[in-house]
């Protein structure tokens, strides 16, 4: 009796009963489900992940076919879904660098360009721009046949974007030896490196290869699908509102005598942005980016809504071709689990890394 | 909708004393999944009323059931909520242009009797001047989630090699909107659903092309829950009672001229001998029911789908089989 008078014994004890009750409810959940589904004569399990998928994915990184299996599938739609998320973060920070420095900027036509695009962007929802951004794609380009040529070699039509392309292992060869070139020189690093970088492709006799129209449309060369091209556009510009909102508070929260310091200094004020201003800003910009990287990676989801076949739409497919919905959308639960919280692990490791450390 | 079917599933109580005839009854109105819209095979016409071949297939239960064919509701479904919402009892029955195959049969949904059989068809812009399969290498086709058509495309590409290049959208008007954008060469789907989007959203429906995808055809058959026998049987007879009424001869404007009839089959059809609606539970004359107030097969395709109708399809494969066609009714004792 005495010992239920202790808050600490009693605080566990609650604790305890409580993680018990929750453990309960799981498993009555987890039963009932099993039952049902055995009742309603519902296949469950796991077996189908091998049986050849046999359905069509429109595009992807990883190479596909529908003799896969699908597991190869899912495999291929995390793929699509990881590339666009990458891809939509690192073009969402680079414009909404842009824009948030605009929203600062003493300029009163760039700080109102900055501040009417956060305000346009930020309140229309995403899967509006993503549908404009795609009947604008299919409906404003021309057919193949007549396709728009603004620079040679480069095709707009209402079947995607395409563009003149090198051969991969020469392109990437190039990329490695200009890189190499660029961090052996000391001075002149950036024309050493394209230098090295265009000596290496003539060398190698790469050629580009410019898309040209065969049957129904452009083969050769680089093709963005309409579904990517809005996909992208849409995702970026969105997010870019909200990551140039987060920088420009981060910039604002850093005390005014900074600059005025930086100043008295006789620092130019691109260097007092840099050396003094960003690395103070990052530690209050990191925590709020690290959310918004996480909601961009589950904005991707809204992907399916314009047809590129991110994950959530293969698990879709999935579901209907095999009918297991349980397993599938445990997969995607998954799935993203995993990644949102390996975002969120480096983002709170970068943060630590740029904290203050108190000695 | 899927998300709540789940959720559905993971917390209904297990017992299930209920059969789906008394659900019904005890609800007084049918829950019927119906499509998007898709004009001759369901879609509300402009009074908000549903209409379609599918749609009377509905009405053709509920007039078995409760003797009214307005006792019904329509619940819009996508290919892919379409059997969750099945399975897990959000609808009694599902007659959506749904392809009988091994896989759905096998998994949680009985398939009764068909009342369409169909191809699988491609439609192209007419200018392209393709008409065949084999002309179509490269073609960027317009396709929709959860239907059997994702995998005819995939198995056409592939036998053919033609390098099909698939579109795939989640929604029936996105599928349809990017294929008369411009964004696809060709849209595929069910021939008849084909006519149906040709005739009610081209421009100008001559401009385009409509052939076979395969050389198969498939049974868009109506569908209920696995496991309850009973309700299984009231909708197949039901279904058949459409079917056999036209092989008798017997439509919605001449029933009572059969008042007085000696023939014993059709005695026991219309249930003036008894023994045929009590054995399903339901009412001897349920049949005479349904063709009163629906109509027989030829009445129902031919107001929804056939002549009568903006599709204008003939019967083809869906003519009984006496005059050539797939339709076989059963017998009726």
């Amino acid at each position: 009796m005495r010992l239920l008078r202790d808050a600490r014994v009693r605080g566990g004890l609650i604790q305890i009963a409580l993680l018990a009750a929750v453990a309960c409810v799981i498993l009555w959940i987890a039963n009932n489900t099993a039952q049902n589904l055995s009742e309603r004569g519902i296949r469950t399990g796991w077996d189908f992940l091998d049986r050849p998928a046999r359905f069509p994915i429109s595009e992807s990184v990883l190479p596909y076919d529908p003799q896969d299996s699908f597991l190869w599938a899912y495999v291929v739609g995390l793929g699509n879904t990881l590339w666009i998320s990458a891809l939509a973060i690192f073009g969402a920070t680079v414009l909404g660098l842009g824009v948030g420095l605009a929203g600062r900027s003493s300029n009163p036509l760039l700080g109102g360009l900055g501040a009417g695009y956060v305000t346009v962007m930020r309140n229309l929802p995403l899967i509006v721009q993503l549908l404009f951004w795609y009947a604008l794609a299919t409906a404003a380009f021309p057919a193949p046949r007549a396709a728009w040529e603004p620079i040679p070699g480069v095709f707009l039509t209402q079947r995607g974007i395409f563009l003149p392309a090198l051969p991969a292992a020469q392109l990437a060869l190039a990329v490695a030896l200009g890189l190499v070139a660029a961090m052996l020189l000391r001075r002149w690093r950036a024309v050493g490196g394209v230098a090295v970088f265009a000596a290496t492709l003539i060398l190698t006799g790469a050629t580009v290869e410019v898309p040209e129209l065969r049957g129904f449309t452009f083969r050769g060369g680089i093709g963005l699908s309409p579904e990517f091209a809005a996909l992208m556009l849409g995702i970026i510009l969105y997010t870019a509102a909200f990551v140039g909102e987060i920088i420009r508070g981060g910039i604002d929260a850093v005390a005014k005598g900074q600059w005025e310091a930086g100043r008295a200094l006789g620092l130019t004020d691109r260097t007092t942005l840099r050396r003094i201003i960003l690395p103070q800003a990052l530690r209050v910009i990191i925590p709020p980016m690290t959310s918004q990287y996480l909601s961009t990676v589950k904005n991707t989801t809204l992907a399916l809504a314009v047809g590129y076949p991110e994950l959530g739409l293969v698990v879709n497919t999935v579901i209907n071709q095999t009918g297991q919905a349980i397993e599938s959308l445990l997969i995607l639960l998954g799935v993203f689990l995993t990644i949102s919280l390996s975002v969120s692990l480096l983002m709170n490791w970068y943060n630590a890394r740029m904290a203050i450390v108190v000695r | 909708m899927k998300y709540i079917a789940l959720a559905a599933v993971a917390f209904a109580a297990p017992a299930h004393a209920a059969t789906t005839l008394e659900t019904v009854t005890d609800r007084g109105r049918l829950i019927c999944g119906a499509s998007q819209g898709t004009v001759g095979f369901g879609a509300p016409d402009s009074d908000g009323t549903w209409r379609g071949l599918d749609i009377d297939t509905c009405r053709a239960v509920a007039v078995a059931v409760f003797g009214d064919k307005d006792a019904v509701d329509f619940v819009p479904l996508t290919g892919h909520q379409r059997i969750p919402a099945l399975q897990t009892g959000e609808i009694d029955i599902l007659p959506r242009t749904l392809t009988w195959t091994l896989q759905r049969d096998a998994n949680g949904i009985d398939f009764t009797s068909p009342n369409y059989y169909e191809f699988t068809g491609f439609m192209l812009p007419k200018e392209l001047g393709i008409t065949r399969v084999e002309d179509m290498a490269g073609a960027a086709v317009c396709v929709q989630t959860g239907s059997t058509t994702e995998v005819v495309v995939a198995d056409v590409s592939d036998k053919l090699d033609l390098g099909l290049e698939p579109v795939v959208f989640d929604n029936t008007s996105a599928t349809r909107q990017a294929f008369f954008s411009g964004r696809c060469d060709a849209l595929i789907t069910d021939a008849a659903a084909l006519a149906s989007v040709r005739a009610t959203q081209a421009e100008n429906p001559d401009d385009y092309v409509i052939f076979p995808a395969t050389d198969y055809m498939d049974a868009l058959t109506p569908a209920v829950r696995h496991g309850d026998n009973q309700w299984k049987d009231i909708v197949t007879w039901s279904i058949e009672a459409m079917k056999t009424a036209e092989l008798l001869g017997i439509t919605s404007q001449n029933l009572d001229t059969f008042a007085d009839s000696t023939d014993p089959r059709i005695r026991r059809f219309l249930g003036m001998d008894p023994g045929n609606g009590t054995s399903l539970g339901l009412q001897d004359d349920f049949a005479a029911n349904i063709i009163r107030e629906v109509g027989n097969y030829a009445e129902v395709f031919d107001r929804n789908v056939g002549k009568d109708s903006s599709l204008k399809l003939e019967r083809g494969a869906n003519a009984l089989y006496k005059d050539g066609g797939l339709m076989f009714p059963l017998t009726f004792q």
